[in-house]
C-alpha cells in the first residue's frame, strides 16, 4: 500500500514523464486538463503507467470521471491492493 | 482408400514488388480548419497528421487498386499471367456485392487467378500477406498480389472533426512470389472481438470510433503481437531496420517504437504525417515512400503491423524487395 504522499508524487512523475509537466504543477486541485494540458491520449498513457506502477486498473469508462490529480489520487488510493 | 494428392510448395515466400497510388488531391489541416472547428495545431499535436489526400470521383476504388497494382507488378519483374492469386483488402466497399478483387485482376490483365477481397479493418494488408505467403508455400498458388485500397472519405462524416482530419484515401500493393530463402516471417494475428464497436460504420453510414479504447489497445496489447511476430521470425529488435506499423495515429507509432526499444538504425515509417490514416492501404503506402526517398532499401528487414476494426491484428517481419 502506497500513501497518499506515494501516490501524490509517483503521480507527478508520471505527469513529467507522459505530459511534460513539472513536478511542482502537480497538485491536487489542478484539472488535467484545463490546467496541465493534459489531453485525452494522454489521459490513457497515464493510466497504463499507473496500472503498471502501482497495480490499479483505470478503465476507460473510469478514466472519464477523473478530472483532478486530486481525483486520480483518491481512485488509486481506494483500488489499490 | 484413395489418398490425396497435395501440392507441391515453395520453401519460402518473398515480396518481390511494391507499388502505390496516392490520390492527387492534397488537403491541409489549414483546409479543414476553413470547413470544421479545429486548427492545424490541435490535429498534429492529437494525430500528427500534416496533410492527407483525399480521392477525387473518378479515382475510385477499383481505379486506385489497378494502379497500385501495375506499378507493384512492373516492380516485380513478372507478367500478369504469372500470377495467380488476388486478394484485394478493404474495408471501404460502398457495394459488398460484387467484390472488386476479381474485376481488379481482369483490369490488370491477370488470366482467371483465384480473386477475392478481405476485410480485416485496416489489418486487411497484413493478414493478406500472411495468407498468400502461405498459399505459396503450400502450393497453392505460384505468385500472388495483396492490394489495399481504400475510400475511407466515402463512410467518413466530412463535418465531424473528430474522424474527418483523421481518414483519408489511397492503395498500395505487394507482388509476392516464391523463394527458396524466406522474405515473410511468420503471421502473428489475433482479433479481440469483445470491442466489435471500437471502431465501426454507424447507422448514419460513417465511422465511429472510440478514440480512447483504441489507443489503450494499441500501445498495450499490441506491443506484445509486435514482439510475437519478431520471435516467430527469430529475430530481434536490434535486427530491424524498418518499423512500418499501420499509420494509424502518429503517437501511436511513438509509443510502440518507444516500448520495442529499437536500435539508432531503425528507420520508422511516418508516412501518416503526409497521408493521414489509409486504413488497409497504410503500410504498403509507408514502404513504398521509404523505398522511394531512400530511407529503406532493398534487402531491408522491415517489420509490419496492421490493426483495426474487428478488432483485429496480424503482424510480420519482412524483406523489402
Amino acid at each position: 500500500m502506497s500513501s497518499t504522499q506515494e501516490i501524490q508524487s509517483g503521480l507527478a512523475e508520471i505527469l513529467e514523464e507522459v505530459a511534460g509537466v513539472t513536478p511542482a504543477d502537480a497538485t491536487p486541485e489542478k484539472s488535467f486538463t484545463e490546467d496541465l494540458d493534459v489531453d485525452s491520449l494522454s489521459m490513457v498513457e497515464i493510466a497504463t503507467a499507473v496500472e503498471d506502477k502501482f497495480g490499479v486498473a483505470i478503465p476507460d469508462d473510469e478514466l472519464g470521471n477523473i478530472k483532478t490529480v486530486g481525483d486520480a489520487i483518491s481512485y488509486i488510493e481506494k483500488n489499490q491492493g | 482408400m484413395t489418398t490425396l494428392k497435395l501440392a507441391t510448395g515453395a520453401p519460402g515466400a518473398r515480396i518481390l514488388g511494391l507499388g502505390a497510388y496516392r490520390p492527387r488531391r492534397r488537403v491541409t489541416n489549414d483546409e479543414l480548419a476553413g470547413v470544421m472547428e479545429t486548427n492545424d495545431e490541435w490535429i498534429q499535436s492529437r494525430v500528427g497528421i500534416a496533410e492527407r489526400r483525399w480521392a477525387d470521383d473518378d479515382e475510385t476504388l477499383v481505379e486506385m487498386a489497378t494502379a497500385a497494382g501495375g506499378k507493384a507488378i512492373a516492380a516485380s519483374g513478372l507478367a500478369p499471367d504469372e500470377i495467380d492469386l488476388v486478394v484485394l483488402a478493404s474495408a471501404s466497399l460502398r457495394q459488398p456485392i460484387p467484390g472488386i478483387g476479381p474485376q481488379v485482376a481482369h483490369r490488370l490483365g491477370i488470366p482467371r487467378p483465384g480473386a477475392m477481397d478481405l476485410n480485416a479493418g485496416c489489418a486487411g494488408f497484413c493478414y493478406s500477406l500472411g495468407l498468400v505467403s502461405d498459399a505459396i508455400r503450400a502450393g497453392s498458388a505460384r505468385n500472388a498480389i495483396v492490394i489495399g485500397v481504400e475510400r475511407l472519405t466515402d463512410v467518413t462524416d466530412m463535418t465531424d472533426r473528430s474522424t474527418a482530419v483523421i481518414f483519408a484515401d489511397g492503395a498500395g500493393a505487394a507482388v509476392v512470389g516464391a523463394s527458396d530463402e524466406p522474405g515473410i516471417g511468420p503471421v502473428a494475428w489475433g482479433s479481440d472481438g469483445d470491442q466489435h464497436s471500437a471502431i465501426e460504420i454507424i447507422d448514419s453510414g460513417y465511422m465511429a470510433m472510440a478514440g480512447q479504447a483504441v489507443y489503450r489497445w494499441a500501445t498495450t496489447k499490441l506491443t506484445e503481437a509486435l514482439t510475437e511476430a519478431m520471435e516467430k521470425a527469430g529475430v530481434t529488435a536490434a535486427d530491424i531496420d524498418v518499423f512500418a506499423p499501420h499509420q494509424a495515429n502518429l503517437r501511436i507509432i511513438e509509443s510502440m517504437t518507444k516500448r520495442l526499444g529499437f536500435g539508432e538504425k531503425t528507420v520508422i515509417a511516418r508516412d501518416i504525417v503526409r497521408s493521414g490514416n489509409t486504413s488497409a492501404a497504410s503500410i504498403p503506402l509507408a514502404l513504398s515512400a521509404l523505398m522511394e526517398s531512400g530511407e529503406a532499401k532493398s534487402g531491408d528487414l522491415a517489420l509490419v503491423l496492421g490493426y483495426g476494426a474487428g478488432l483485429t491484428y496480424a503482424g510480420q517481419v519482412l524483406r523489402l524487395p
